[in-house]
């Protein structure tokens, strides 16, 4: 099975290992990411601010194009998740936005919220499913594995509709298919600080080393999480409290695929 | 601009409507950034209500905000303390020299390992 994939510019770059390994499970696990042409940056924040619509042109082009080009659109970074999804809902379920986003961009249809934004872990649980990836898995990643779903993933939750934002549990189950002891702690879907650290350095430390010590006193070895930012805030921030990898990275261990 | 049109341009900004709110407070007890806030997200909902918008302009809680959406996520009345907050944020940096961040302080900080998408996000966040 073919699928639209939006891959953002960090998973170019800083976050290479992000791309490569999902890519390299979705393929064992029979789906093959298509990338879209000439996608833009989607601007790594979302703008709630209701007169914004330029910042949002980049999300509804890739959309439009998956759109006619299967129908779903499939993210991998947490930040483009949010910023893709929220700008989805926005098309959908907004007339000015949707009106003053159409004039601009002159599509051969307009564009009204059609095509459905998929996460990388929703495709895992919802299309390829939990028990597929169990029967595949030939190395069990036999470790006390905490999950980080942080905020992007989560918030809103009337929108993301992703989890439970309270108790979210896909990823414990993720844990758990590819043989890895799951670990629940307090923090894990607390903010890590975000984009702060060029204006406050010090919030983004703070929270970052509480999630990993919450992590730490449950019992886990290590952490996982969908975000580059994430991923770098707990890294640097965190003083390598506990490592920090990207979920696929542990997904290609346990599956066996290597470039 | 008058003062009662300045509010109203917030308060469409922000798209949320804050007169619902009820002063329970969950949204502040919930903030992951509270203790970094001069001042409080409860309180950019009940002074943006009472329209003493000239304070909010001045805060520096804009600034250390993480967009988390928590205070979203508690609020029982439906208001969007954050949306609030951004509202503020982007009226103060459309200002001729508001910005928050300058290009050049930029290269100091930055490591090897920062990702495109922290630059990305503080710019989007703090610059016009
Ligand atoms: S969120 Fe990040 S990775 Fe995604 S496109 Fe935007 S800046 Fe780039
Ligand atoms: S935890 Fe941090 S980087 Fe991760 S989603 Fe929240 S703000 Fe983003
Ligand atoms: S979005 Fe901002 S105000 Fe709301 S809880 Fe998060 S940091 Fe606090
Ligand atoms: S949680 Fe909602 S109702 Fe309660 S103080 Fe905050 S904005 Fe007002």
């Amino acid at each position: 099975m073919k699928i639209s994939y939006y891959p953002g510019c960090t998973l170019k770059t800083k976050a290479k290992e992000l791309d490569v390994t999902a890519r390299l499970c979705a393929k064992a696990l029979g789906v093959e990411m298509e990338e879209i042409e000439n996608w833009q940056c989607c601007g790594a924040v979302y703008p709630m601010g209701t007169d914004e619509i330029a910042t949002k042109l980049s999300a509804v082009r890739a959309l439009d194009h998956a759109k006619h080009n299967g129908g779903k659109l499939l993210t991998l970074c947490s930040a483009c998740h949010n910023v893709i999804k929220r700008t989805n809902e926005d098309m959908k379920t907004n007339d000015d936005i949707r009106l003053r986003a159409n004039n601009y961009l002159k599509l051969d249809e307009p564009y009204g919220g059609e095509t459905e934004v998929l996460h990388y872990l929703e495709m895992l649980k919802n299309v390829v499913g939990f028990d597929t990836i169990k029967k595949a898995v030939v190395n069990p990643v036999n470790r006390k594995i905490g999950a980080y779903y942080g905020c992007l993933l989560l918030r809103p939750s009337g929108v993301m509709a992703f989890d439970n934002p309270e108790n979210p549990t896909i990823i414990e189950d993720f844990i758990r298919a590819i043989g890895g002891t799951p670990v629940v702690y307090p923090f894990r879907n607390e903010c890590c600080g975000a984009y702060v650290s060029f204006k406050n350095g010090e919030l983004p430390k703070q929270k970052s080393r509480k999630v990993l010590t919450s992590a730490k006193e449950k019992g886990a070895e290590e952490v996982i999480t969908a975000c580059p930012l994430c991923l770098y805030n707990l890294q640097v921030n965190g003083e390598g409290i506990l490592p920090v990898r990207y979920f696929t990275e542990l997904l290609a261990e346990a599956l066996g695929v290597k470039e | 601009m008058t003062k009662e049109e300045r509010i109203e341009n917030l308060n469409r900004l922000s798209g949320t409507d804050v007169r619902k709110c009820m002063k329970c407070g969950k949204c502040s007890g919930r903030c992951p950034a509270f203790e970094d806030m001069d001042i409080k997200p409860h309180q950019f909902v009940s002074m943006l209500t009472k329209g003493k918008i000239d304070e909010l302009l001045e805060s520096k809680a804009i600034w250390n905000c993480l967009s988390c959406m928590a205070c979203v996520e508690r609020c029982p009345r439906g208001v969007a303390p954050a949306a609030v907050v951004e509202a503020v944020r982007d009226t103060v940096v459309r200002m001729q020299g508001k910005n928050g961040i300058k290009a050049e302080e930029i290269p100091p900080i930055i490591d090897e390992y920062i990702p495109q998408q922290l630059l990305v996000s503080a710019y989007r966040k703090y610059n016009k």
